[in-house]
């Protein structure tokens, strides 16, 4: 369910990337970036969890898809607090800078 | 168990990596000022490496989250529940080793495919160009 989640905001930020490129003031493409690679690792523990579970892979028990699908938005809430950090960092339309610089004048 | 490790080990050698190249790449261009831009490189390899380091560190760290969410990382010494005793460390070594290795390899795949593809389309949109001088 994690991997599902995460595949799922990486294929919707991998979109809002697209609509905006090559322009990228907002740093979706960061986002997106970081879901696709939390999404190949997920894959890879998918795939050895398979090797051993083999068809119990694809039936889990209620209690536990219920924990996965929080956890999986969890993550996903982590990922944007992450690229909002990024954002507000690098702040590629000088929003943070020219507001700091307004205040200098003023005082 | 551990199997982000890799991935974040593999994450700090290649954004050093990329902010060596980086500053090399902007001393190239300063080098090259006044010169016609022929020679500068259309772009820049540190760029492309910064693709896999936002792949790698996102990653390592959602993932890192989902092993402190499954008790498997801790706020206190030795920070792994795994490290605390022989057998489960043995455990988390060989889940490193296989898993953290193929998570590392598979990113690292997919960026290389990224590479290519970026740097095909580069040269296809250069060749027009090419041809009208």
């Amino acid at each position: 369910m994690t991997l599902l989640i995460s595949i799922f905001a990486a294929i919707i930020a991998t979109i809002a990337w697209y609509k905006n490129a090559p322009k990228d003031d907002w740093k979706i493409g960061t986002l997106a970036l970081m879901y696709w690679g939390a999404s190949l690792m997920w894959m890879c523990d998918a795939i050895f969890e398979y090797a051993e579970a083999k068809e119990e892979f694809f039936q889990p028990a209620v209690a536990d898809m219920l924990n996965d699908t929080f956890l999986g938005f969890t993550v996903i809430a982590l990922g944007l607090l992450i690229w909002l950090a990024v954002l507000l960092i690098k702040d590629p339309k000088g929003v943070i800078k020219n507001a700091l610089k307004k205040n200098e004048n003023e005082n | 168990m551990a199997c982000f490790l890799i991935p974040t080990t593999e994450a700090i050698v290649t954004t050093i990596l990329q902010r060596v190249l980086s500053s090399k790449e902007k001393n190239m261009e300063i080098h090259h000022e006044g010169d016609s831009s022929e020679n500068l490189p259309k772009s820049g390899f540190s760029r492309k490496l910064k693709w896999l380091n936002n792949m790698l560190w996102g990653g390592s760290a959602l993932l890192a989250l989902e092993h402190v969410w499954h008790g498997e990382v801790v706020p206190w010494f030795p920070f792994l529940t795994a490290a605390s005793d022989s057998s489960s460390r043995s455990e988390m070594f060989h889940e490193m080793a296989t898993v953290g290795v193929t998570m590392a390899l598979l990113v690292t795949a997919v960026w290389v495919g990224m590479v290519v593809v970026s740097s095909r389309l580069e040269k296809k949109a250069d060749k027009p160009v090419e041809e009208k001088n």
